[in-house]
């Protein structure tokens, strides 16, 4: 990526950035994001990753992203992760140990229904 | 593998396989057999849906229709409408509730996120995440549009204070390291974080760390400097990588390095980290830890602005601080003074913790009463105590009573109050509380941290500790309150730096508002709360112990003895008081006393 040398593409860079953000939220794309922060990580979320990758993996899933984030302040709830299916509204979940995140790609990813234990409103 | 046009979900929770969910299980797969189904309907089972009481239920997708109370009779029936009609069975279904819980409530009443308002919602990783929530276009605009006095006016005109805990003018600030001639000038970022039980500034460094590197850019497009080091540290490894990985990707993209976006500006950062000293928070001692000297802080005048890192004009600001800076900029001073008191403008992260239901990292509009903070955004004392006090501004602070509930976040009010901000942690206390041990607990961490260099410090830390210990083992003597007092108002009025000056208000502010506490502990060598080891005893209440034998087992030091089914006894000799009995005593037969 070039450097950034004028107002102008510094505008662009952030169009571009928009879209492509835009661009996971459409429908048959599946955003999961895992928090992993320093809270996260304590309570586990590596494990929580790693068994989200492995089901992508073993189910062969495509359209799915699986991306990380910071911490939300509820550090009582680690490990949390978030499902977004297409343009619908973000579900957040917590205390997602490894088994709980399976059966969050099982039920939510796979076959499109949000559990409903774990949810956390937000 | 087969292509199903529709998944059975049956719920084999406990509760459900009680009621029948595994012949449930089996009548669907007969049933899907009898009708030449089994290739398209596949039937899964599943942890808990939700109504487990009236189980056995099931979900069936695609149409995620959720039928309780089946039982393997009504099965047939179910096949026969469902899938080869096509006819949902209303009789089976369940009305779809709600999935937020509406016990919790909203998660977060009255907070209003400024500076947390990218953690947890991008990639800290990707700097694009960063760039579609309109990342660096504050920076654009500042070199584009504004000239650097400009910059610093409008910092000034929002009012933003110093969120290290002094409180100073951060515009300011700016404007006074501008003034100073030279060529060479740094920008430096304290990310030392040090209070225990604070996290504000990690959550930002973990979660959005490009905040604050743009806040420093444009700091140093406005005081004229062309380097800067983010002191972070060492016990925050995670947020030390996440640096290092967004400052090369700001440098990839242009903003850090020479000519910025097409100008003459020049400006790059790098991260230094600590060391595990709590005194490298103070900015003369954290400028001398970047020089590869020991942190101590040293006397002021000269400050930063006019002499710091290398001897040369150096802008110090806490993380928060720079955080807040590129929404300044892009919404605009009037919009962050519109938030806040008169003097203390804009928003306050606090790490709240302690004794509340709902503890975290919150962000609230300064202004707000620290009754809203505890009751209503921290959801209030847990287990239904009661609240006795709150510590704000960590080590350094103070305690708030009843009386200060309704005290509005302000900087001035809390340190008219006896007090201070401080940088945000917030450890509310309930009646479990001993306020001796509290200052104690304080004051063995602020001991341990003294550099040493001064002596009020270094010896005064030392005979505070000594005393308070003495006065919770249950050996205080008379005097020994007004030897306490007298020696804390000394090492405040002589000591070098903050860590010093401040070490002694909380024992001060617990002896202004419990005195009585200390007084229980030295004249009748009780302690109120029960905490105090010395001070306390376990005794097992006969009438209610019913010799189950599992506190005998558990005590370390086989402190308990008594025959099965008859009531136990705890030789006081033996016992350690180290409370295993009452934690493990199913019967609240063990009570504590003092």
């Amino acid at each position: 990526m070039p450097a950034i040398k004028s107002l102008e593409e510094l505008k662009r860079v952030r169009e571009e950035a928009l879209a492509k953000k835009q661009m996971k939220a459409t429908p048959g794309h599946i955003q999961v994001i895992v928090a992993m922060g320093t809270c996260g990580i304590a309570a586990g979320a590596r494990d929580t990753m790693k068994s989200i990758l492995n089901f992508i993996e073993a189910e062969k899933l495509s359209g799915v992203t699986v991306t990380q984030t910071g911490c939300m302040g509820m550090c009582e709830q680690e490990p949390i992760v978030q499902v977004i299916v297409g343009d619908s509204a973000k579900v957040t979940y917590g205390k997602v140990n490894p088994e709980v995140a399976s059966q969050i790609m099982k039920q939510h990813v796979q076959l499109g229904m949000p559990l409903k234990d774990h949810v956390l409103p937000i | 593998m087969p292509f199903y046009r529709s998944h059975i979900l049956v719920c084999a929770d406990p509760e459900c396989l009680a009621k029948g969910a595994h012949d449930v299980v089996d009548a669907l797969q007969d049933e899907l057999v009898a009708q030449g189904l089994l290739d398209e309907i596949q039937v899964l089972e599943t942890s808990r849906i939700g109504s487990c009481s009236d189980g056995p239920e099931m979900m069936v997708y695609p149409e995620g229709v959720h039928y309780v109370g089946m039982t393997a009779d009504d099965v047939p029936f179910l096949v026969e409408e469902h899938f080869l009609k096509g006819r949902i069975v209303e009789k089976f279904r369940e009305v779809h509730k709600a999935i937020v819980d509406e016990e919790l409530g909203p998660l977060r009443p009255k907070e209003v996120r400024v500076v947390l308002r990218n953690c947890g919602e991008i990639d800290p990783m990707n700097i694009e995440d960063y760039l579609a929530v309109d990342g660096y276009q504050a920076l654009g605009k500042v070199i584009g549009e504004m000239t650097p006095g400009q910059v610093i006016d409008e910092v000034t005109k929002s009012g933003l204070r110093g969120r290290g805990g002094a409180g100073f003018p951060a515009g300011r600030k700016w404007g006074l390291t501008r003034q100073v001639p030279g060529d060479i000038k740094y920008m430096v970022c304290n990310a030392d974080e040090g209070d225990p039980g604070a996290f504000m500034n990690r959550r930002v460094l973990e979660g959005d760390p490009h905040s604050v590197i743009e806040g420093m850019i444009i700091g140093a497009y406005a005081v004229g400097a062309s380097y800067g080091y983010i002191y972070c540290r060492a016990e925050y490894p995670l947020a030390v990588e996440t640096l290092i990985v967004a400052i090369a990707q700001a440098r990839e993209f242009g903003f850090l390095g020479n000519n910025i976006l097409g100008t003459d500006f020049n400006f790059d950062l790098e991260v230094r980290v600590g060391a595990g000293a709590f005194v490298c928070g103070e900015e003369t001692a954290l400028m001398a830890s970047i020089m590869g000297q020991r942190g101590e802080p040293r006397p002021r005048p000269p400050f930063p602005s006019v002499k710091g890192v290398w001897g040369k004009p150096s802008n110090n600001n806490n993380v928060e601080t720079y955080a807040n800076v590129p929404q300044i900029i892009l919404k605009g001073a009037d919009w962050y003074a519109s938030m806040g008191t008169e003097r203390s403008k804009g928003t306050k992260t606090f790490a709240v913790g302690g004794n509340v239901a709902k503890p975290g990292l919150i962000e609230v509009p300064m202004g707000i009463t620290l009754r809203e903070i505890i009751f209503d955004v921290a959801g209030g004392i847990k287990d239904g105590r009661t609240y006795k006090a709150v510590q704000t501004g960590g080590p350094m602070g103070g305690c708030l009573t009843e009386e200060h509930l309704d005290l509005p976040l302000d900087y001035e009010a809390l340190t008219q109050a006896g007090s201070m901000m401080g940088s945000g942690g917030l450890v509310v206390m309930d009646d479990t509380s001993c306020m001796v041990d509290i200052a104690r607990f304080f004051m063995d961490f602020t001991q341990a941290e003294s550099c040493g260099k001064c002596t009020p410090c270094r010896v005064g830390t030392r005979r505070i500790l000594e005393l308070l210990q003495k006065i919770c083992d249950g050996k205080g003597e008379h005097g020994d309150i007004e030897k306490l007092e007298e020696l804390c108002h000394e090492v405040a009025k002589n000591s070098l730096c903050g860590l010093g000056q401040g070490a002694p208000n909380p024992v001060l502010s617990t002896l202004k508002h419990f005195r009585h506490e200390y007084e229980a502990h030295v004249y009748e060598k009780k302690c109120p709360a029960k905490v105090c080891r010395n001070l306390i005893h376990f005794e097992i209440q006969s009438p209610t112990c019913t010799g189950c034998m599992v506190c005998a087992r558990n005590c370390p030091v086989e402190a308990i003895s008594g025959e099965r089914r008859q009531a136990h006894t705890i030789d006081i000799n033996k016992c350690i008081r180290c409370g295993i009995c009452m934690q493990v005593c199913n019967f609240n037969a063990v009570s504590v006393l003092s």
